[in-house]
């Protein structure tokens, strides 16, 4: 296997093994010790001009946290992540850190980078297990937010805003809080009492979160106006199809669709949990990043024998090379460098016609674009296709704000600190940038969060 | 405001049954109270329900409003629509979601029939309603299998200027199908606006009467969701060659350029998982020795 420049983190050592995996939902990374976090934490050169810390999007003090694990002071620890990021037992697994405070660990020159996500995830496991403390907050200031959407940008936002003394109601148009984290992230990498105790940590703080509520449905957007200010952290949910012929056949999912059955809806468990998900012997998934890797390991779990099918070579795989390996090991097979051009059935499906694709020129994002063979068509069998090649935001609530500016494929546009062209209404996260990761939304949230909180303060002072 | 929502769960809310009874042969109703739907729900919209914590979401059409409260109006089919029809008044449903999709384009039109067949009545007297609030004459024609499965006549005599009423076998009102009906009405007059709501097969059939007049026609499509919000793509359906969601586009579309057939192809992707389901919920109903409740 060749492995790509710049892919650092390779799997680590506590993990259970694929074949025991696959029989169930239940996490793949075992966690570090007690004793293997402090060895690890000991590694740590504790650099005078950390650059870990410039290489994370919530600017957590890592040093710091990592002395204090160190000395074996592991609520000091949580404490010190928590002032900056209040879902560590969440980023702690899912954030790339390979490329963010790993990828800029001065000791990844010489040896491996210190394991910062393994120990971050220690301690915020080791503080759930014994009991979460609730950050303190500070005096009321009687200002009110609204927060469209509970996922990782909107509960970053509402937890720094009730901490700074506002009173936050989060609006979650589905029955769970938790977006992305809840229906996206199969529990396997993310158990969901982790992100349910992540979040029963923001009640903690006063965040009010009313769940089944569709912000300009449920909730009109003049009544969103009516609060001093409004965060839209709706995310990427609407998804995108191939468009080729046989997409409408039965058994052609999307991969939100797939893993909201699944992960949200408890469809592995049909039928103690009256969701269905189709049952599949064969399973093509479609696309090369994580979302991908999620859909074809859950099917994985469901039985199903699973080929990925990617456009480009495996070096070009956006997914997290870590994923990658897991799904390899769990026994997806890989079908690279071709690209599907037809879904075959009547009624259900039966199968994929492929074309091999060939690299090309360079495309901006340096990637060669792939461009297909002709005459190189070629069959797959399948009984279930899973669409994962990306999603936009989600155009409900945004079309009904009138005098937004959004941007041509959906998104929000902020400035630096998440200001929409909207006085008092700021977005962050997906809806914002387009589809990216939980991290990413989560520091946006947080730059957004501070400006909401200044604004706030000013109008107070005015008054 | 949202008092409501501090439900007997702590922070979870539930939404409490305040009334629920039989309308007919397996046709049941509930008023559910769920404030932040009832306040803003149009004509047309849709709410999403959730049972209990091992419920699916299943989509309904808001009925009727009044206050706080929401109508649902479904036919015992599967699984979930009979553990809805055992609940009582007092009982709690865990999630009411909404209210979901674009409304009825209403506007004055002049002339509107509503068609509704079988449990598709229910949506029918919201629109007539609305319709004739907003300036237009409103003919209702209601359509069943036989007198025992008609609901909401006296309900859409009231909301319509006249009401004609068609059974399959002639047990009540004329004796045949609302597409019969529809053809004699289109035929008299003219007419400018056509809501047709029913069963998939149903809607395919009435709404080819006005298509050779090139009358505008609606129909609800009730395709398989599960946020009902645009996130999952389940509900997609093809309007005029292209896809579209149901749950966010719709639920109304132009009935000339639905394709029915794709609809009713893509309702059965779970007629096997809803047979064991249904019967499973049997066989526990039946242990238990209580109208069917579950969990």
């Amino acid at each position: 296997m060749n492995t790509p420049v710049g892919a650092g983190k390779e799997v680590t050592m506590g993990e259970r093994p694929a074949r025991d995996r696959i029989r169930d939902f239940f996490e793949v990374d075992c966690g570090l010790s007690a004793e293997e976090a402090v060895a690890e934490a000991e590694r740590c050169m504790q650099c005078k001009k950390p650059s870990c810390v410039r290489g994370c999007p919530v600017e957590i003090d890592i040093p710091a946290f990592i002395a204090r694990i160190a000395e074996r002071d592991f609520r000091g620890a949580a404490r010190i992540i928590k002032e900056a990021n209040l879902l560590p037992a969440v980023c702690g697994r899912v954030c790339p850190q390979e490329v963010q405070c790993e990828g800029a660990c001065i000791l990844g020159g010489k040896e491996m980078p210190v394991r910062i996500g393994e120990l971050e995830r220690f301690v915020a496991d080791r503080e759930r297990e014994q009991g979460l403390v609730i950050p303190p907050v500070a005096e009321p200031t009687g200002k009110r937010v609204a927060v469209v959407g509970s996922g990782p940008a909107g509960l970053t936002a509402a937890a720094e805003l009730a901490r700074d003394g506002h009173m936050v109601t989060v609006f979650e148009s589905l029955h769970e809080p938790g977006g992305v984290l809840m229906y996206g992230i199969p529990s396997f990498r993310l158990p969901k009492d982790v992100v349910q105790a992540e979040i029963d940590q923001l009640r903690g703080m006063g965040v009010k979160i009313l769940t089944n509520h569709l912000a300009g449905a449920s909730i009109p957007v003049a009544e969103l106006h009516a609060y001093d200010a409004v965060f839209i952290g709706t995310g990427a949910g609407l998804p995108f199809f191939m468009n080729i012929p046989g997409e409408q056949l039965n058994g052609v999912y999307s991969a939100n669709e797939f893993l909201t059955r699944v992960n949200l809806m408890h469809a592995d468990r049909f039928p103690e949990y009256d969701t269905p998900v189709r049952h599949a012997g064969r399973v093509v998934v479609v696309g090369g990043g994580n979302v991908a890797m999620d859909a074809a390991r859950v099917a994985r779990r469901l039985g199903a024998r699973v080929t990925l099918v990617y456009r480009r070579r495996e070096e070009d795989l956006p997914a997290r090379r870590a994923e990658v390996i897991r799904a390899r090991e769990e026994g997806v097979e890989f079908e690279l460098c071709a690209n599907p051009v037809r879904i075959i059935g009547t009624h259900f499906v039966t199968g994929v016609e492929c074309v091999r694709m060939e690299m090309c020129s360079l495309d901006d994002s340096g990637r060669p674009e792939p461009s297909p063979l002709k005459g190189s068509n070629f069959t797959i069998d399948a009984d279930m296709v899973i669409q994962a090649i990306g999603q936009g935001p989600n155009p409900l609530l945004i079309r009904k704000i009138e005098g937004i500016t959004y941007g041509r494929k959906g998104n929000i546009v902020v400035d630096e600190e998440g200001r929409s062209s909207l006085e008092k209404v700021f977005a962050a996260g997906d809806v914002a940038t387009g589809a990216a990761t939980v991290i990413l939304a989560m520091g946006g949230a947080k730059k957004a969060a501070r400006a909401i909180d200044r604004m706030l303060r000013e109008d107070q002072r005015d008054r | 405001m949202e008092s409501h929502l501090d439900g007997v769960l702590g922070v979870k809310p539930l939404y409490r049954v305040i009334e629920a009874g039989q309308l007919a042969d397996r046709i049941f109703q509930i008023w559910v109270e769920a404030p932040h739907v009832a306040r803003h729900a149009l004509a047309g919209q849709f709410l999403v329900i959730r049972i209990d914590e091992h419920g699916e979401r299943i989509p309904l059409t808001v009925s009727a409003v009044s206050g706080d409260l929401v109508r649902i109006i479904f036919m015992a089919v599967g699984k979930t629509t009979h553990q809805l029809s055992a609940l009582k008044a007092g009982d709690f449903i865990r999630d009411v979601a909404g209210p979901l999709g674009k409304p009825s384009e209403i506007g004055m039109r002049g002339t509107c029939v509503v068609v509704g067949g079988g449990a598709g009545i229910a949506s029918c007297p919201i629109i007539a309603r609305a319709a004739r609030d907003a300036g237009n004459r409103v003919i209702g024609i209601i359509g069943a299998r036989n007198a025992g499965y008609l609901i909401l006549e006296d309900e859409m005599r009231e909301a319509c200027d006249d009401l004609l009423v068609a059974t399959d076998d002639g047990s009540r009102g004329f004796h045949g199908f609302a597409a019969d009906v529809l053809k004699e009405v289109i035929a008299g007059r003219k007419v400018d606006c056509v809501w047709i709501i029913g069963p998939a097969i149903m809607m395919k059939v009435t709404s080819e009467v006005t298509r050779p007049k090139g009358i505008r026609t609606f129909v609800s499509l009730n395709p398989i969701m599960v946020d009902g919000t645009g996130m999952c793509g389940s509900c997609r359906v093809q309007v005029g060659g292209e896809t579209k969601f149901a749950c966010v586009d719709g639920p109304e579309f132009d009935a000339h350029q639905v394709d029915f057939d794709l609809l009713m192809q893509r309702q059965r992707t779970y007629f096997d998982e809803e047979k064991v389901s249904l019967e499973r919920y049997h066989e526990h109903a039946c242990r238990c020795g209580e109208g069917g409740h579950h969990g």
